[in-house]
Parts: C-alpha cells; sequence; structure tokens
C-alpha cells in the first residue's frame, strides 16, 4: 500500500510538470537570471566570482526549493484536492514520499541544467582567466578529473532528498496560510542551512578552490547524507499529523 | 445491520465555534436522505464529520460501523465518496488523468474508469481534455466520475447540483438511485429542494448546528 501510494502520488506530479512546464518555463529562468544578477553584481574580472560560485550555485537552489515547494501544494489546494487526498485514505507517510519524490526529481534535473549554467557563466574552473594586473587570479591551473564529477554528481544526490523533504513539509504546513508565500521561505531557509554549508563545501573540493582537495569534499558528503536521512524521517512521521491537524 | 450513520448529541468545532451543537441522527442504509437549511446551518459540517474530516468534540458516533471518536483514519474514508464545493481535480491533467489517478488510490479497474467516463459523457475527446479548460459543469461531471469509481458506501454530497446543465443534473440523479438501490447510504445538502426533494425519501432540516425537523424517517 505504502510504496504503490508513493508511485501513485508521485507519478502524479511529474505528470502535472510535465503537462504544465512550470519547472522550465519558469523555475529554470527565475534561477537563471538569479545566476546572471550575481554575475554583474560580482565583476568576474575581479576575481570574486569564481571562489563565491559554489555559494551562489547553492543559494540558487535553495530560491529555486521555496517555489518548487509552494507549486507542489498549490496544485493540491488550488481545487480543495488536498481534501479529497485525506478523504482517499492513502497513508499520509506514502503521500508525503510521493510528493517528496517528485519535488527531488524536479530540482535534480534543475540542478544539472544549473550546474552546466555556472560552469558557462562563472568560469568556476579559471579555464578562460585572463590575467588583470591588480586583480586576484584563479589559484591554480584545474582540470576535471572523474572523481571530481563524482564529487559534485554524489553531493547533489545526497542533499536533495533532505532539500525536497523540507520542502515538502513546510509547503504542506504553509498551505492552509494566507501568507504562504512569504511563510514557506522563511519556514525552509533557516532549516537548510546544513545543506548550504555541505554542498558548498563540497563543491569548493571538487572545484579546488581555497586550495581544497577532492578528499576534503566526502566528509560533507557524510553531512549531507545524514541530513537527508534526518530530514526526510522526521518530516515523513510529521507529515500525516500535519495535515490531519489543518482538516479540523 | 448497524445505520450507515447514527449520531448522538454530536458536537462538532470549527475554530471555536460550535458548527454542529448536539445533532441526533440516524440513517438506516441504502436511504437518500436531503439535508436542508440556511446558510452556515451546519449542514457541511455534518457532512465532513460523516466523512471524517471533522473531528467529533463531545457526544458520540458510528459511521458504517466505526466509531467517530475512535479515530478518522483511513478505515472510514477509503469507504466515502464525498463531492464537495470544490472538486479536488488538478487543472493541467486531463479528465481521464485525473479520474484514473483517483480511481488509482481506491485500486478500482481501468475497465471501471471507462464505465464512469462513459457514463457522465466524457469519453471520447473531452476525456483527454485537460480539467482545466473545461466548463463549471464539465468539471463537476468529472469531480462525480471520480467520486463514482472509488466504489463509496456512503455518498457525501454537498450541493451536487451547481454548475450542472440539465442533462448533467439527470445523469447526477440517476447515479444516485442507482447507488441507493445497489445499497448505497447517500446523504445529500442542498438548497435546491424540488431538485434534490424529487431523490430524497427523508427530509433533515438542520438550524443553528441541530436538527429542528425530520420528515419520512420511515423511507
Amino acid at each position: 500500500m505504502m510504496w504503490r501510494t508513493v508511485r501513485l502520488l508521485a507519478g502524479k506530479d511529474l505528470r502535472i510538470e510535465w503537462r504544465s512546464r512550470v519547472a522550465l518555463a519558469q523555475m529554470l529562468p527565475f534561477a537563471l537570471v538569479t545566476l546572471t544578477l550575481f554575475a554583474f553584481a560580482l565583476d568576474p574580472a575581479g576575481g570574486l566570482l569564481r571562489p563565491a560560485t559554489p555559494g551562489l550555485y547553492w543559494v540558487t537552489i535553495l530560491l529555486v526549493l521555496v517555489l518548487a515547494a509552494q507549486r507542489s501544494f498549490a496544485v493540491e489546494t488550488a481545487d480543495g484536492a488536498l481534501d479529497a487526498l485525506r478523504l482517499s485514505g492513502l497513508p499520509p507517510a506514502g503521500i508525503f514520499l510521493g510528493k517528496a519524490l517528485a519535488l527531488a526529481v524536479q530540482l535534480w534535473v534543475l540542478e544539472a541544467i544549473l550546474a552546466v549554467g555556472v560552469i558557462v557563466l562563472y568560469d568556476p574552473t579559471g579555464k578562460h582567466a585572463t590575467t588583470v594586473p591588480g586583480v586576484v587570479q584563479p589559484e591554480a591551473a584545474f582540470s576535471w578529473t572523474v572523481g571530481r564529477a563524482v564529487l559534485l554528481v554524489i553531493a547533489g544526490a545526497a542533499a536533495t532528498p533532505g532539500l525536497a523533504a523540507i520542502g515538502t513539509l513546510h509547503g504542506a504546513l504553509a498551505a492552509g496560510s494566507r501568507a504562504r508565500d512569504t511563510l514557506l521561505p522563511l519556514l525552509v531557509l533557516p532549516i537548510v542551512v546544513p545543506a548550504l554549508l555541505g554542498g558548498v563545501r563540497t563543491f569548493e573540493a571538487a572545484l579546488a578552490l581555497g586550495h581544497r582537495t577532492t578528499s576534503e569534499g566526502w566528509p560533507w558528503v557524510g553531512l549531507l547524507a545524514a541530513f537527508s536521512l534526518v530530514a526526510a524521517t522526521v518530516a515523513t512521521v510529521a507529515f500525516g499529523p500535519l495535515i490531519e491537524e489543518d482538516a479540523s | 445491520m448497524d445505520p450507515a450513520v447514527s449520531l448522538r448529541s454530536a458536537v462538532a468545532l470549527l475554530g471555536r465555534f460550535p458548527a454542529l451543537a448536539g445533532v441526533d441522527l440516524t440513517v438506516p442504509r441504502g436511504q437518500v436522505v436531503l439535508l436542508r437549511g440556511p446558510n452556515g446551518a451546519g449542514k457541511s459540517t455534518l457532512l465532513r464529520l460523516c466523512a471524517g474530516l471533522v473531528a467529533i468534540a463531545e457526544g458520540s458516533g458510528t459511521v458504517l460501523g466505526v466509531d467517530l471518536a475512535a479515530g478518522r483514519g483511513g478505515e472510514l474514508r477509503r469507504r466515502v465518496g464525498m463531492l464537495g464545493h470544490s472538486n479536488g481535480l488538478y487543472d493541467d491533467l486531463t479528465v481521464v488523468d485525473n479520474v484514473r489517478f483517483w480511481a488509482g488510490a481506491a485500486e478500482a479497474s481501468a475497465a471501471e474508469v471507462d464505465a464512469a467516463l462513459t457514463h457522465l459523457g466524457l469519453d471520447g475527446r473531452l476525456a483527454t481534455t485537460a480539467v482545466g479548460k473545461l466548463s463549471a459543469g464539465q468539471r463537476r461531471r468529472t469531480a462525480l466520475a471520480a467520486m463514482v469509481v472509488r466504489r463509496p458506501e456512503l455518498w457525501l454530497l454537498d450541493e451536487p447540483h451547481a454548475g450542472l446543465d440539465a442533462q448533467g443534473r439527470d445523469l447526477l440523479d440517476a447515479l444516485v438511485l442507482q447507488a441507493a438501490s445497489a445499497g448505497a447510504t447517500v446523504l445529500v445538502a442542498s438548497h435546491e429542494l424540488e431538485r434534490a426533494g424529487n431523490l430524497a425519501g427523508r427530509l433533515v432540516t438542520i438550524v443553528g448546528g441541530r436538527v429542528v425537523a425530520d420528515e419520512g424517517q420511515g423511507a
């Protein structure tokens, strides 16, 4: 029953996204514009942009998370489907995990596209850096290795389930509030700080920023995995009473 | 056999406000009951209480043999179908996708989905139309199809005729009578007394969260 519910909800949410294209047509352009604005704010020629790349990338991902979580529950409240879900008798944990899985899939796709975006916009590897007298220069010659790429991919894979779990839980919490548009970022962003820290440090290690080596990134991947495990467990348990409370 | 609905001095709160202030009501299985009363009388809250969506604060009650005070879990909800003020549909999905989703939640077959769509005139091109592009009446019919495929034992209909054209109303009435003849119990909250009154053998009037009149109990 549980896994059938997970498949049912995840399939439904992904089908809605496939039909509406909100993630690709609205969230992705928003994220790319945000990255571009960061690039204007931190002049690439000034040498500040490259070391800031991991932080700017993950902050952008968190902003996209807020939008995606809002969207995930907007479709449930627009025509009273949340009541119908409660009435369906489906296990709340299955509903939660299905919606979180669909959100995670969307985030993974956006993360992959945005990773390409920062490489093109920010040149984090310093490959196209030019020597300008009096400005900070790239730290060392950088070359991609399988180990660096794997570290980046695993870090994204490890952080995303936790982000999706927190986004889904707080999306449900804010869904019944008139102030949900402003409430959701206030609820979500402080809680995802461990993912931000882990993600940034891992990316710094993978991109050899601050003289970090790839091996220094793996302990942070452990933090990201632990964050996801704790977030998914707590959120799964909390979701059922939360939507029941809202129903009363 | 247990009655479908049995409430004794049932109180239900919306916030601190007692939307139901001591309802006594017994509905045998297979009966069609019309609930009437002014706006804010507690009709919708009574339906939500019977669906397990609102907690019973005082008094006692069973619905389909499930004690409302013991919990509002899946056992009752899986057996209840509710058509409320909203339709519970996803605008970006097609009619058939919506009905299939709710059918999947109830483990209903593809044949049952097809039968419901055909019965409600939602087959053909309409089936593959996004719900967001439908008229209010077509949306209502889709919601009805999504409810019917769940094979509920207790139908809870809140202003079900709203938005439906004459053909849709006739289809709804036929479905209700067919369900009742098959043993389902139907509670209809409606202001359209003439229309809904033709369906129901019993008329219950609610005012101020209490049952003030009950006509045709033996029907």
